[in-house]
């Protein structure tokens, strides 16, 4: 069955795109060449492809002629070999894609897609212009099997060493039933762990110097510190941290992959695991970027109502990471009551979505039901009460002079290595930046609401921290005005392509019963094209990038996560460092590994 | 020897094992009223039969010994850790008369050497389990320890200066005017906090370190054999306790209560107070540890011998 869809125009003149990060490519003739073509995506993100061999040396001309810090925001590639709508676009298997963004007043986006050839699946490394590639290329390696010359260390990253194919490629298999079944022999045990164990040779790390032998040490995957599965290993001197190497992947599930197989609506609860610590703020994007492609607009009082949800998760996560991080040096007590705090969240959101952390709650067009009788009363005592208590906390964490010397100084970043290394969120704004995503970009109804960007100035620990918890008190602030301000009218909007669909006329007549039935049987089949939506999430910039083929399906669904790329700068926050202080580092850097290995 | 003595001997190596089983319950109770929440209430009335769960539970748990360790010395780290706290119990005085050795005249003395002696279970733990994490903590154990047994001494010495005698007994009698704790203050805070580092408790619990080095010097010790550290803990917090109620706090001496009951009463508020350090601060860094001790207490203890002595020195020729 086909239907008639509305396929992306795209268009060879350079002169449709605007944007400040790709104008370089317009005003100057040496660049305006290098242009294969350009394509209009229904986000209106602007999207160019060049060619392989020109790719580096655009991309460092962009880097050096940004008039703000320029971010490579994502990385990543996709297997066209089953696309039918693409139109217009090269005719290769495989596309690699840059997505860049401008860290300036309005947070300018730009992507540029170089097509690959089947028999030649390589690219030339940038690792040279931004060190946050260097992971995800290794990503796009171990996923697709394309190769990027010159990368320093292009290994798996988030499967084992051991596997073999390329998971993301869309002839590798997606579930065990297209599988024999498994099975694990004593002798492939010891293969596998074997594969695990650390040779810090392949890493070119010396065993020894002049005076001493280094110890490596497994920091992980199993430690109290390292929140979750991740492994880091260090070579240590005595407790001086000589070099680290993470390791991650023990958490990957194939989220991107599942997107694949999942109807646009059923993939819903599989996002809110993502970070799991942010529920419904994982929705946001990929309910956002579902609506771009088909072209639905949320009503105001569904907008509003994702914004506070959203905000109080923050609050929820943000206190997770202020007890936990508390915790992690040393101080047992303050976690036990911000864990009581976030149970009083946690009794909002059940009031109101009836779940808990994973309430799965957005729907494409709007949220799932309307707010029940009484949520204002149990909202505002709640709005209340939590300012008193992070005064508390100020007096018992912040103000403690052990907690300020194991914090003050440690693990400090600048900007423009923050920006180098792809940091978002607090992480960034610690760093004296006043850069958030809901100011620069305001989406959903963000720009109607009144808050402050809190910043640090030395870009450690404690600033980290200190930004959170103002975080906190911001988002009680959006909450707040969400309460006060919350319009009347319909949750979900009146398009055939939101779900569950409407369902006033089926039973009028039989095209719309049809239509209805298919619908929610199938899902809805959004219209081929390409889209992002980004927010920013309890952790960082969380983008979902998805790609509709027509399909009832998503076609490549790629999540581009805070964490990821927070947890890359760790060897340069923890080269000469003791190995308390790493731990005080983890703790404030705010990640969940759900949320880095996808 | 007398059979009474005999009795007592037996007898006070298993009180004080009782109190430290006991003890691992009010801590986790305390702790939960000061955390908010409930902590172990359901084993017997308000959960205090739980010491006694958790013990058999111990006891009756494979007593394990990994296979890389260095077996002999694995076994013997936690006896030593045992009975060097034990035995220093022998010279502390309940009472002027009920204490098995109180009277002995280098009683602070044998306390400091067993002390000393104690630093070898966590060390040789840390050592013969062959593990990286055990290791570390283990040589944190080690410099943590003998630095701040080097400042614990010296603090002792203005109580011993003003006692004149090395035995617990005499310094407690010489504090019936008035308590060491006003004239020595100084050596009392210095006291207190290398008390906290020789038991290992937060804030100063580095050897251990859960959230950097798992579980430290015993990551790799399990059933009855990390009971033995788990208990000498707690032991060597009553000691500690129990020392200070001695040194500082004129000991059994108080008005209207009997001599035992104002003993128990100062030693039960020190151990609470213990528990409640573990329940406020965080822990300072390794190194921030070492400089706290020897650039501020080991100066602040010199300081006080010196002082004490010359007061002392003008007290006689006057």
């Amino acid at each position: 069955m086909t239907f008639p869809l509305p396929v992306e125009t795209t268009s060879p003149k350079a002169e449709d795109f605007p944007g400040r990060i790709l104008g370089l490519l317009r005003h100057s003739d040496e660049f305006s060449a290098v242009i294969q073509s350009v394509q209009i995506t229904r986000d209106n993100v602007p999207t160019v492809w060049l060619k392989r061999a020109e790719l580096h040396h655009v991309l460092a001309a962009l880097k050096n002629a940004a008039t703000a810090p320029l971010m490579l925001f994502d990385l990543t590639a996709i297997d066209e070999r089953e696309r039918t709508y693409r139109e217009g676009q090269p005719d290769a298997p495989f596309t690699v894609l840059y997505h860049l963004m401008l860290l300036d007043r309005n947070a300018e986006e730009a992507r540029v897609k170089v097509a690959l050839s089947a028999e030649d699946l390589s690219l030339p490394t940038i690792t040279d212009l931004w060190c946050n590639a260097n992971w995800y290329e290794r990503e796009v390696w171990d996923l697709f099997g394309i190769r990027f010359e010159g990368h320093p260390f292009l290994r798996r990253i988030l499967t084992p060493p051991t596997w073999t194919g390329h998971p993301l490629r869309k002839d590798h298999h997606a579930r065990a039933t297209e599988m024999p079944p498994y099975s694990l022999t004593e002798d492939q045990e010891e293969h596998e762990q074997a594969a695990m164990r650390f040779d810090p040779s392949v890493w070119g790390m010396k065993r020894h110097n002049d005076h001493s032998d280094f110890m490596f040490l497994n920091l992980g995957p199993n430690h109290p510190s390292v929140h979750g599965v991740f492994r880091i290993v260090l070579q240590l001197e005595g407790e001086l941290i000589v070099d680290a190497v993470p390791d991650i992947g023990f958490h990957h599930r194939g989220a991107e992959k599942m997107g694949e197989r999942q109807s646009w609506h059923t993939y819903i609860p599989y996002t809110d695991r993502v970070d799991y610590l942010g529920g419904v703020m994982n929705n946001f994007p990929y309910v956002m970027a579902v609506e771009t492609l088909g072209g639905i607009t949320v009503p105001p009082r569904a907008q509003m109502i994702r914004v506070m949800l959203a905000e109080l998760f923050r609050i929820a996560s943000h206190l997770v990471f202020y007890g936990t991080m508390v915790q992690d040096v040393g101080q047992l007590s303050p976690v036990f009551y911000m864990f009581t705090d976030r149970e009083r969240v946690f009794g909002i959101i059940e009031a109101i979505c009836g779940f808990r952390m994973h309430p799965a709650w957005f729907r494409i067009g709007g949220v799932a039901m309307d707010l029940p009788k009484g949520w204002e009363g149990l909202i505002r005592s709640f709005l209340d009460d939590l300012p008193k208590r992070l005064d508390e906390y100020d007096a018992m964490v912040m103000r403690n002079p052990i907690f300020q010397a194991r914090t003050r100084g440690v693990g400090a970043y600048t900007t423009a290595e923050a920006v180098e290394w792809g940091v978002t969120g607090p992480g960034l704004r610690a760093t004296g930046l006043e850069w958030d995503y809901r100011r620069q970009a305001p989406y959903a109804c963000y720009d109607q609401l009144e808050f402050d960007i809190p910043t640090g100035n030395r870009g450690d620990c404690y600033d980290r921290i200190a930004v959170h918890i103002e975080e906190i008190r911001q988002s009680l602030r959006i909450i707040r005005q969400c309460v006060d301000n919350m319009p009347e009218g319909p949750i979900k909007a009146a398009h055939p392509l939101t779900t569950p669909p409407p369902k006033a006329r089926t039973m009028q007549d039989i095209e719309t019963l049809i239509h209805h039935f298919l619908s929610v049987s199938w899902g809805p089949v959004l219209p081929p094209g390409e889209a992002r939506a980004c927010v920013e999430g309890t952790k960082g910039l969380n983008s979902y990038f998805l790609i509709s083929d027509g399909e009832t399906m998503s076609y490549r669904t790629r999540i581009r996560t805070p964490s990821f790329a927070h947890l890359q700068m760790i060897p340069l926050l923890s080269r000469g460092i003791m190995i308390a202080d790493l731990i005080a580092i983890l703790g404030s850097i705010d990640f969940v590994m759900a949320d880095v290995d996808r | 020897m007398t059979l009474l003595a005999l009795v007592g001997i037996v007898i006070t190596p298993l009180v004080i094992l009782g109190l430290a089983t006991l003890l691992t319950w009010v801590e986790r109770r305390l702790l939960g009223v000061w955390q908010n929440r409930c902590g172990p209430n359901r084993v017997g009335p308000g959960g205090v039969l739980q010491a006694a769960a958790d013990g058999i539970k111990i006891l009756f748990k494979e007593d394990w010994t990994p296979p890389f360790a260095d077996k002999g010395v694995f076994v013997l780290a936690p006896a030593i850790g045992m009975m060097t706290v034990l035995l220093s119990f022998a010279v502390i005085p309940l009472t002027f008369s009920s204490s098995i050795a109180a009277g002995l005249n280098v009683g602070l003395l044998f306390v400091l050497a067993m002390m000393g002696l104690g630093v070898y279970a966590v060390v040789l733990a840390g050592w013969a389990s062959n593990s990286k994490f055990a290791l570390l903590g283990g040589m944190r154990a080690a410099a943590q320890m003998i630095s701040y047994e080097v400042f614990m001494g010296l603090a002792l010495m203005g109580v011993v200066m003003m006692t004149g005698s090395f035995s617990l007994r005499d310094i407690v009698m010489a504090q019936s005017g008035l308590w060491f704790v006003l004239p020595q203050c100084v050596g009392f805070v210095v006291f207190l906090l290398a008390g906290i580092a020789e038991t290992h408790r937060l804030p100063f619990d580095l050897p251990e370190g859960e959230n950097e080095l798992g579980a430290g010097f015993h990551t790799e010790y399990s059933g009855m054999k990390f009971g033995m550290f788990f208990i000498a803990e707690y032991a060597g917090i009553v000691l500690v306790s129990a020392l200070i109620t001695t040194l500082y706090l004129g000991g059994w001496q108080g008005p209207i209560l009997p001599a035992p009951i104002w003993f128990t009463l100062k030693t039960t508020v020190l151990i609470g107070f213990f528990i409640l350090l573990r329940a406020a601060l965080p822990r300072p860094r390794y190194d921030q540890l070492m400089a706290l001790g020897w650039k501020i207490l080991l100066p602040l203890s010199l300081l006080n011998i010196v002082v004490t002595g010359a007061v002392l020195l003008l007290h006689t020729a006057g």
